[in-house]
């Protein structure tokens, strides 16, 4: 019997998990949180069958559906931390922590598959802005998270900005939280969105319900008297403890800031995100090609360029849960050596142009820069400054990635430069000529503590359990 | 009861918070008011949550003597002693034996 590794429980990967058995493979799904679903169905353990916040959750039925297949078809492992995957074998090998996160005694567990399937998803991307470091300003994903899971409110007056289709629902979240929402503020400008959004628009036909939500998000922002800005931003937060104001400008169609149109807005917290980035740990450790654009390449079967390894959902292309699902179920299938749905084929065709078009309206645009000082923190974890940056490469003129980042340590600190990676790889190209190093490969896909390798290395065979077929 | 109405209680820095099951450390935080735990390394400024879903590691605490958890991950149990992570702390060798 086929065994197949389903890495992550969002929309695609419970997709792929419950295709894949469908399909007759033995399944395990793997996933670091302690429930299922993934960042889109975020929710706290206790609320699986009511969630707290039902109104924030979308297809909560199909949720359900998925879940209740993959718990009576699958293995589940939850708060298993995938933190490698070696593939120097003829089947390759996934290592996992598995128990409470950042514990000091989990469970070291390895996998040796057929098929693994990496259904990792994506994480907010936020732009670096003086202030952007003080607390109360988030990613719009962490107001969405702490809204659905924990019913709470990140502060009374919030500020909702950045880029993208996202900080609708973000908004909104905010709001049936109980904050007042002084404002939405997308970077892009209306002729940006329409040229992304607007020609041959009958093609998103079968998208329809990505327009149905988004028509949802906007009349709520109405219901709850939430304007919604385009071609503004916030350019910088003010406050000593926490955040306590933001200055919020006009950008022009590069997003660098209009000068004298800046306003001062008083707020206690400001959800910020220009964009999503896919999580290529596990895809890069194992080899997976990526495309130009940096997202996993797979051909039609979902297949990844190594095989054994399938992807589906967003680290192939940002195009939210409808298009995970469909890719998720193509891609179990198929790991599961099943000739993939042609239903779900369609779905997915329908979906496709849709990153396209996200990128078209709502991408980041170079001018950005514009808003930083020489004091603005680019990398937060090792407090590294855009003006420190600037004159390392000013006086290295040659220096690559690698050489800033030692040299400045930019990137280097406990985050692995998840949060600064591409921002100080745009700077570097800002500065001068593009160089090819990307922050993409991680020797360890999750911080690991030094003891647990130790016992990874040493332990018994009841404590380290291979699972083969 | 269900696990939705039963209260756990942190020491947090030697204070009681009271939080609600199920919770994570930074919510039950969150919830009672606090917006920054951490002060960094360098320039010892504040900061508490950021991304929210464990991936920019700004919120780590130190939980029952491990040091950098991240809250927004880890689940609040009861009893849970809750120490903030500052510059003091800096080169210690926490929890390794």
């Amino acid at each position: 019997m086929t065994h197949v590794v389903v890495v992550g429980a969002g929309p695609a990967g419970l997709a792929a998990a419950a295709a894949a058995a469908e399909a007759g493979a033995r399944v395990t799904l793997l996933d670091g949180a302690e429930h299922l679903g993934g960042q889109f169905w975020r929710h706290a353990r206790a609320d699986d069958d009511a969630p707290r916040a039902p109104r924030l959750q979308h297809a909560w039925s199909r949720y359900r559906a998925l879940r209740d297949a993959v718990r009576r078809e699958c293995e589940v492992v939850l708060g298993a931390s995938v933190w490698a995957i070696d593939v120097s074998g003829e089947r390759a090998v996934l290592h996992a922590l598995v128990g409470e996160a950042d514990g000091r005694a989990r469970e070291p567990r390895s996998w040796r598959p057929d098929a693994v399937v990496l259904a990792t998803g994506a994480h907010d991307r936020t732009l670096p802005f003086p202030g952007w470091d003080l607390p109360g300003v988030v990613t719009a994903g962490a107001a969405q998270a702490y809204a659905k899971a924990e019913g709470i409110a990140l502060g009374r007056r919030v500020v909702v900005a950045g880029a993208g289709p996202f900080l609708l629902p973000a908004a909104v979240s905010a709001a049936t939280a109980g904050s007042r929402v002084v404002g939405v503020y997308e970077a892009n400008p209306l002729r940006t969105l329409a040229s992304g959004w607007l020609p041959r628009a009958w093609r998103l036909a079968g998208a329809w319900r990505k327009g149905i939500e988004a028509a949802g998000y906007l009349a709520d922002l109405a219901r709850h008297r939430i304007p919604y800005r385009v071609g503004t931003a916030v350019v910088a937060a003010h406050g000593r403890e926490r955040v306590e104001a933001v200055t919020i400008a006009a950008l022009d169609a590069t997003w660098r800031p209009v000068a004298g149109s800046e306003r001062v807005v008083e707020t206690d917290a400001v959800c910020v995100s220009h964009g999503f980035l896919p999580r290529l740990e596990l895809p890069v450790a194992a080899g997976c090609a990526l495309s130009a654009e940096r997202f996993v390449v797979v051909d039609e079967d979902q297949r990844t360029s190594v095989p054994g390894f399938w992807a589906a959902g967003e680290i192939t292309g940002i195009a939210g849960a409808d298009a995970a699902i469909a890719e998720g179920r193509v891609a179990g299938a198929s790991a599961a050596g099943a000739v993939p749905d042609p239903r779900a084929l369609r779905m997915r065709a329908r979906h496709g142009r849709f990153a396209e078009r996200m990128h078209a309206a709502h991408g980041i645009r170079g001018g950005w820069t514009a808003w930083l000082t020489d004091e603005t923190v680019v990398c937060r974890c090792e407090e590294v400054s855009y003006g420190r940056l600037v004159a390392t490469l000013r006086h290295a003129p040659d220096a690559g990635l690698r050489s800033l980042k030692l040299a400045t340590r930019a990137g280097l600190g406990i985050c692995q430069a998840r949060v600064c990676g591409r921002t100080v790889e745009e700077l570097i190209v800002a500065e001068r000529a593009p160089g090819d190093a990307t922050s993409d490969a991680r020797p360890l896909a999750i911080p690991v503590r030094l003891a647990e390798l130790a016992l990874g290395e040493d332990a018994t065979p009841s404590q380290r359990k291979e699972h083969d077929v | 009861m269900s696990e939705r109405e039963e209260r756990v209680e942190l020491t947090v820095d030697g204070e009681t918070i009271a939080g609600r099951a199920g919770q994570s450390i930074a919510g039950v935080l969150l919830a009672a008011g606090r917006t920054h735990w951490r002060s960094t390394a360098a320039g010892g400024r504040p900061r508490g949550l950021f991304c929210g879903i464990g991936v920019c590691f700004d919120c780590i605490v130190t939980v029952n003597g491990v040091r950098d958890v991240r809250a927004c991950q880890r689940r609040a149990h009861d009893g849970d002693v809750v120490l903030v992570q500052g510059p003091q702390d800096e080169g210690r060798a926490g929890e390794e034996p």
